[in-house]
């Protein structure tokens, strides 16, 4: 059984430790440490198991003339009930450690706080995440969709709420699983320690797309987070030639603009993602394809081929609304 | 034992009945793609109507499309005028009288071309799709499709018994 236990986690380091594995912040460090804990304990435990019970198998094939005289029974016996206690005592505080364990971590992942935190609010829906970055000046805050950014070594504070069904958002270098549920609130903490790009994903079934709802949190520097933050707040950028400014009346004048945003115009829909800073997006429909034109295109015309079910309608555009409109999303720096 | 046979097969064809219902399409452009073009905007006057029967509902025994429709119904705001289905802004859709038709071609033409004192068209803002969903949660409102079509949940509080429990006597309007 640790044979196949450990010959799966070699296979899994064959293809690079796994996320929740190679921690990028303190919280999601203590869960790797726990989880190492319970492993190792684990081992010894089942190696410690089948030892003895080879033993017993071999033993028993002794040939019943070597058994002991009857007159050293009760000594065998007297024996035999201590080693059982000892295990039976050793097995029940071994439970207790990792029980003590494990709420110690619990109580530690409770612990990072940090007072005038960056607030970082996240919507799941079905399927992509809202994400606003909270301001008490409203107009200052922020919103953008599947991508979060965040200052490395600071603590951030994420606040979780759904609009449709149960979400749970999982960023393992970060931090554990944490649900999202409609109507109620729940927060975590994150820090990441160390500049990077790290994949999230939902990890409760929320209905045919749950595969397809990914978030990306990229730690960077304070310095290029303060930029990310200060043109993430600049209204979308007016059109400069012909094309976009037709595509720019393609996307207020059809049905793009009854659900999308694009700030600096009259488009301020909320059902689907805002596109005020489209083009500065890594990824397209919440991790599913890489944001480059011809995606892009090809997600407009028919996102019904590529993510089946997703809320976004195929709409019939002809070949030079869509160029135009491509033209324009491109522009959304 | 054959008896036994027979009414498990019976039993299961009876099950294959409900395969239908649920049934979701995606990647359809619009079932009855188009406007019907004999569908005049609209009479200034309430209760002039001209039905074109032949234009069906492409929904009415699909409980997935009135559930999406129900989804929309909140997305695009129509609670903002129509409340649940009992009326505000707007006029009720929740009991049988219908100041533009209640056929599902005219509550489209309503939802597409919109109607005067405030309904706004939403025709090449929801797609034809959308707008046939919408439709058929209408429909369902004052039980104008098959109970078993109909929603049978709502996801928030509710005021009102859900769309399944309404009767299909309700299914023509006084004249």
């Amino acid at each position: 059984m640790s044979a196949m236990l450990l010959s799966l986690v070699l296979l899994l380091a064959g293809c690079g430790a796994p996320a929740a594995l190679s921690p990028a912040g303190p919280q999601a460090g203590q869960i790797a440490g726990l989880w190492a804990v319970f492993f190792w304990v684990s081992v010894v435990v089942e190696v410690a198991v089948v030892a003895f019970l080879l033993y017993a198998v071999l033993r028993a094939r002794r040939p019943v003339l070597t058994l002991p005289a009857l007159a050293a029974e009760p000594l065998a016996e007297r024996r035999l009930t201590r080693g059982v206690s000892a295990a039976t005592a050793l097995t029940a505080i071994v439970v207790v450690a990792l029980l003590a364990a494990s709420i110690l971590v619990t109580r530690a992942l409770g612990a990072l706080h940090a007072p005038q935190a960056l607030t970082v609010e996240i919507a799941g829906h079905q399927w992509w995440w809202e994400v606003e970055y909270w301001d008490p000046v409203p107009s200052q805050r922020v919103r953008t969709a599947n991508e979060i950014h965040v200052p490395v070594g600071e603590a951030v504070l994420v606040k979780l709420r759904a609009s449709d069904v149960i979400h749970s958002l999982w960023v393992p270098p970060l931090h554990g699983k944490k649900d999202l549920i409609p109507g109620h609130a729940t927060s975590l903490w994150i820090k990441a320690d160390r500049p990077g790009a790290f994949g999230g994903q939902c990890a409760e079934f929320c209905g045919y797309q749950h595969a397809h709802m990914r978030l990306l949190v990229i730690a960077e520097s304070r310095g290029a987070f303060d930029a990310w933050l200060a043109r993430q707040r600049r209204p979308a950028p007016e059109p400069t030639d012909a094309q976009a400014r037709r595509g720019r009346d393609v996307f207020l004048t059809g049905p793009c603009a009854i659900c999308h945003t694009i700030v600096g115009t009259p488009a301020a829909a909320r059902l689907g993602p805002d596109l005020t800073h489209l083009a500065g997006r890594t990824t397209l429909a919440a991790g599913t394809l890489p944001n480059t034109p011809g995606h892009l295109a090809g997600w407009i015309i028919d996102p019904q081929r590529i993510k089946p079910g997703v809320h976004m309608p195929s709409i019939g555009l002809d070949g030079a609304d869509l160029q135009a409109l491509l033209a324009y999303l491109g522009s959304l720096k | 034992m054959r008896a036994a046979a027979v009414l498990g097969l019976l039993g299961a064809l009876l099950v294959l009945t409900g395969c239908q219902r649920e049934q979701r399409r995606f990647s359809e452009v619009a079932p009855a793609s188009g406007r019907p073009d004999r569908l005049r905007a609209s009479g200034f006057n309430p209760g002039d109507r001209q039905a074109p029967a032949e234009f069906r509902n492409p929904y009415e025994r699909n409980a997935w499309a009135a559930a999406e429709g129900k989804r929309l119904y909140a997305a695009f705001n129509c609670i903002g005028c129509h409340a649940n289905g009992g009326g505000g802004i707007g006029p009720p859709l929740m009991d049988p009288a219908w100041i533009y038709g209640g056929e599902p071609v005219e509550i489209y033409a309503s939802i597409v071309e919109g109607r005067p004192n405030g309904m706004p068209a939403f025709g090449g803002r929801i797609t034809d799709s959308q707008a046939w969903q919408l439709v058929t949660y209408v429909q369902s409102m004052s039980g104008l499709l098959r109970k078993d079509v109909r929603p049978s949940r709502s996801d928030h509080m509710s005021v009102r018994p859900s769309e399944q429990s309404g009767t299909s006597e309700r299914r023509k309007p006084p004249q």
